[in-house]
């Protein structure tokens, strides 16, 4: 996130695309429900009538993979209706001339066809935004989980840049982040371009740096995605280590991925269950589990937080960065002699510019937002405010395209994906809870009543849901949460494998799967 | 442009509260200046997160030039008010207030572990000295020992009618599932047509529990572990689920993991957790965990063994790779749920270790 969670009350008006934000981040949620109780308007984008969608001013439950249409068509109207913030663009930007002259051709009425909502609403969208003293953007997934996700979230930027919402209280572009830590694990380096600390290892002066640092040469190529590495098993790519993934489940079109796994001479996973992912291993290892750990991680606010052990180890299980270590210290690897979670933490400060300014102990009291790169800083809750890291905010002349399946006569509904309040990923941890099958005792595909009729399909039953990878029988939920012509289910439950039938196409800068577009086929369980 | 010296600068506006001239700010209450000076000034329906509500009027206090005492925490502070906090009057006042309360209870005493909040009126009545029975009579509340839900007891037999249940619900949450109904002895705390929470609009956040002060709402499974011997610890962490990372207070006895309460000065969510947060921690201690490392043998199963032969054999296979098929054979996915220390390390194995980029997480999926 741009800006911290505290800046939550202070926007004019709330811009929610892509976020399902009542069920998957439900205090950040809390926030934007007060601010609206307090007088804010709300935009939201989804497809589905999901919880924000009925509390928003304005609601585009647009066409799945429509984004960047709706996107291109609220700057054109911003550009067309003298909205741009002309000092903040002169002082801060680039290339507005040029986007505003790219803009002129994708008018509401363009986008309207393509995202199936009414022009004037994308014209009321523009308005509002654009005229709020402080917008803000949120974004989640929805946003991200495209062919076009890059193009999707450059097209975010384009709108903040022109309007000036970003680098003040209450605005910015406000990715929401999944998992407790997924921002951790990028800072860390655990990402084929960059090393800790987001230092691009194709820099030779990077890798001068932890050549310095390490005594070891790293290559200069960036490395594979996990996405062409699990392409590569069997050909390319023989040895694994997975950890804490259950990648069978999570990640699109399992047949592919249950046939890389088992395509490896060596796979290692550690976790704290035998997951669907863990049953392939050569090595199983047992990692403590949170409440059990001692640790760092970082929230979507870019907030660095300690994880404290309350209770011992369940078994001989181990810390994640223990059995690590062990392994490396195993294969004759130098410079893995951690006796703590603090020893590497604070290794990691030393060599991470964003952490430059912290340590084990400045951490104690959760104050500080990355980058804090001296002793002397206090953090940085809000970014850009005095300036853009590389000088000027460029805009970017994007375009719309397709999602990489369209829906047709075999596979005329469109699929999209997502998660359910009480259930987390694949299920492993609120499976395991206690409780939460009071409220989810298993996944159903919602479908809009008139569907369920012209389909004909039975509420409550099972139906059989196809795309060209894969089959899924899952119950049917009649319910107008979902509009005429798209389902939606989530991914939690192994025995509706949901990602059986996703993985259509990648973002082909980030590799990020298509997850929220999958055309299907669906149809009523033949009787006997 | 103000010029400098232009004018005299306003003078800070100061109530006095026991004697003592306090400076406050535009819009603060009476009980908020007494809580910054430390004055132990009682109440059962305040909660700093909340609208002042002036519910139970434990917090009065005397205000010169007013004719009866009145509630400080819905008297917003004006210049030269002169307060006094703990008279013999106002003590006997707030005993007497107490007494009527307790003689509505079942009981005072609950455990701990039914929720942050939960000790506040027996700790008053403890410090007044107010469970003598002196009144006796009807009792109000009714609990809804038929609600099933895993998570949230009802046991309204507890309620004072503090309202913070309702409040908090509507204030915090946005979400006004829980409601009230009639008056006098025959108040409810319910919710829309007197059902169910799972049939409300109730997400399970657990707010409700956190702030009601008698464990009329209470946290079911926590209190599932009251007979687990040992003194309650709490341990300062963060939320196991989204990337919102809110801080929790962990409770334990012993070995045993038994509640999670949202951690009231936690940056991320200042006292909010939603249901995962805030029920879902069973999984750290399920029959599941994995207790031992696994390898698989020649009858292609896996077994239990030691962790000096399983580490062996995870090197030995990534060694064997290497030897066949090139360093370039090998690849490493880090979590996005393990702390920044496993991440860490994953990729310095890579890196430092074989000089390889190859390494992602889980965040493409």
């Amino acid at each position: 996130m741009s800006n911290p969670l505290a800046d939550m009350d202070k926007p004019d008006v709330f811009f929610c695309i892509g976020t399902n934000m009542t069920e998957c981040h439900p205090v950040a949620a809390t926030r934007i429900k007060k601010g609206v109780a307090a007088g804010a308007k709300l935009i939201v984008v989804d497809p589905r009538q999901i919880e924000l969608a009925k509390r928003a001013d304005l609601h585009l439950p647009i066409r799945v993979g429509s984004d960047t249409a709706l996107l291109l068509a609220m700057t054109h109207v911003i550009a067309r209706d003298d909205l741009v913030d002309q000092s903040f663009t002169a002082e801060r930007t680039t290339g507005l001339e040029e986007f505003i002259e790219h803009v002129r051709d994708f008018s509401p009425e363009w986008a309207a066809g393509i995202c199936e909502v009414p022009a004037e609403d994308i014209e009321a969208a523009a308005r509002i935004y654009g005229q709020a003293e402080r917008g803000a953007i949120y974004y989640t997934l929805g946003i991200t989980e495209h062919i076009c996700g890059v193009d999707n979230v450059k097209s975010l930027c384009n709108l903040a840049l022109m309007t000036g919402h970003i680098g003040r209280e209450g605005t910015g572009i406000n990715p929401m982040r999944g998992q407790n830590n997924i921002q951790g694990a990028g800072d860390c380096g655990a990402i084929p371009n960059n090393y800790p600390g987001f230092q691009p290892v194709d820099d030779p002066a990077h890798q001068e740096k932890f050549e310095r640092l390490w005594g070891t040469r790293v290559d200069l190529e960036r490395g594979m995605t996990k996405v062409t590495a699990l392409e590569r098993c069997g050909e390319s790519v023989f040895g694994m280590v997975i950890n804490g993934e259950n990648t069978l489940l999570s990640d699109p079109d399992r047949a592919h991925c249950q046939h890389a796994l088992e395509s490896l001479d060596h796979l290692i996973v550690i976790d704290l269950f035998l997951t669907e992912t863990a049953k392939l291993a050569h090595v199983v290892l047992p990692a403590t589990a949170w409440a059990e750990t001692d640790g760092v991680c970082t929230n979507t606010e870019r907030r660095v937080q300690r994880l404290r052990a309350a209770v011992p180890a369940q078994g001989e299980a181990m810390p994640d960065w223990w059995i690590i270590t062990q392994i490396a210290k195993r294969l004759g690897f130098e410079g893995f002699d951690y006796e703590s979670a603090e020893d590497v933490f604070n290794e990691l400060c030393q060599v991470s510019p964003l952490y430059n300014g912290l340590d084990w102990d400045r951490i104690d009291n959760s104050e500080y937002h990355w980058p804090v790169p001296d002793k002397d800083h206090p953090g940085t809750p809000r970014l850009h405010e005095d300036g853009f890291v590389n000088g000027r905010g460029i805009f970017s002349c994007t375009t719309y395209r397709d999602p990489a399946e369209t829906i047709n006569d075999e596979y005329p509904l469109w699929l999209t994906t997502g998660r359910r309040l009480q259930s987390y990923h694949t299920h492993t941890q609120t499976g395991r809870a206690g409780g939460m099958e009071y409220f989810l005792p298993g996944e159903s595909l919602e479908i809009h009543p008139d569907d369920v009729t012209r389909l004909g399909l039975t509420d409550g039953e099972a139906c059989r849901m196809s795309s060209p990878r894969g089959t899924v029988d899952i119950i049917v939920k009649a319910t107008t949460k979902s509009p005429p012509g798209t389902v939606f289910t989530s991914f939690s439950f192994e025995d509706t494998p949901v990602n059986a039938l996703t993985g259509s196409g990648y973002d082909p800068t980030t590799h990020t799967a298509e997850l929220k577009v999958c055309p299907v086929r669906v149809e009523p369980i033949a009787a006997g | 442009m103000i010029q400098q010296g232009q004018e005299e600068p306003a003078a800070i506006p100061t109530v006095n509260i026991d004697g003592a001239n306090v400076p406050f700010t535009e819009g603060e209450t009476l009980y908020e200046i007494c809580s910054r000076q430390k004055k132990d000034v009682p109440t059962l329906c305040y909660d700093p997160r909340l609208d002042p509500f002036g519910g139970c009027r434990l917090c009065v206090v005397e205000l010169e030039g007013a004719r009866n005492p009145v509630a400080s925490c819905t008297t917003r502070a004006t210049a030269g008010m002169k307060v006094r906090t703990k008279t013999e009057a106002i003590e006997n006042h707030r005993r007497t207030l107490l007494e009527l309360v307790v003689s509505e209870n079942r009981q005072v005493e609950v455990d701990e572990l039914a929720g942050y909040a939960s000790q506040e009126l027996k700790i008053l009545v403890e410090r007044y000295d107010a469970n003598r029975g002196r009144f006796q009579g009807k009792q109000s509340g009714q609990s809804r020992d038929d609600d099933d839900n895993p998570f949230i007891l009802r046991d309204y037999d507890q309620c004072i009618s503090c309202y913070r249940c309702v409040r908090v619900c509507a204030e915090q949450e946005g979400d006004h599932a829980i409601s009230v109904m009639n008056r006098g002895f025959d108040t409810r705390i319910t919710t829309e047509f007197n059902g169910l929470l799972r049939d409300s609009d109730c997400t399970f956040c657990g707010q409700c529990v956190q702030t009601c002060p008698t464990g009329a709402l209470a946290d079911k499974k926590a209190l599932k572990h009251v007979d687990v011997p040992g003194k309650i610890e709490k341990t300062r962490s963060v939320c196991p689920y989204c990337g919102v990372g809110c801080s929790v207070d962990l409770l334990s006895k012993g070995d045993k993991l038994v509640g999670v309460l949202p951690a009231m000065d936690g940056p991320a969510n200042e006292g909010a957790l939603c249901v995962k947060g805030q029920f879902a921690f069973g999984f750290v201690q399920h029959d599941d965990r994995l207790k031992t490392p696994m390898v698989r043998d020649e009858d292609g199963k896996l077994h239990a063994t030691s962790w000096d032969n399983a580490l062996d054999r995870a090197a030995e296979g990534l060694r064997a790779v290497v030897e066949r098929h090139g360093r370039e054979a090998l690849y490493a996915i880090a979590s996005g749920r393990a702390p920044h220390e496993a991440a860490y390390t994953m990729q310095k194995m890579m890196r430092a270790g074989w000089g390889l980029n190859h390494i992602d997480n889980c965040s493409r999926a």
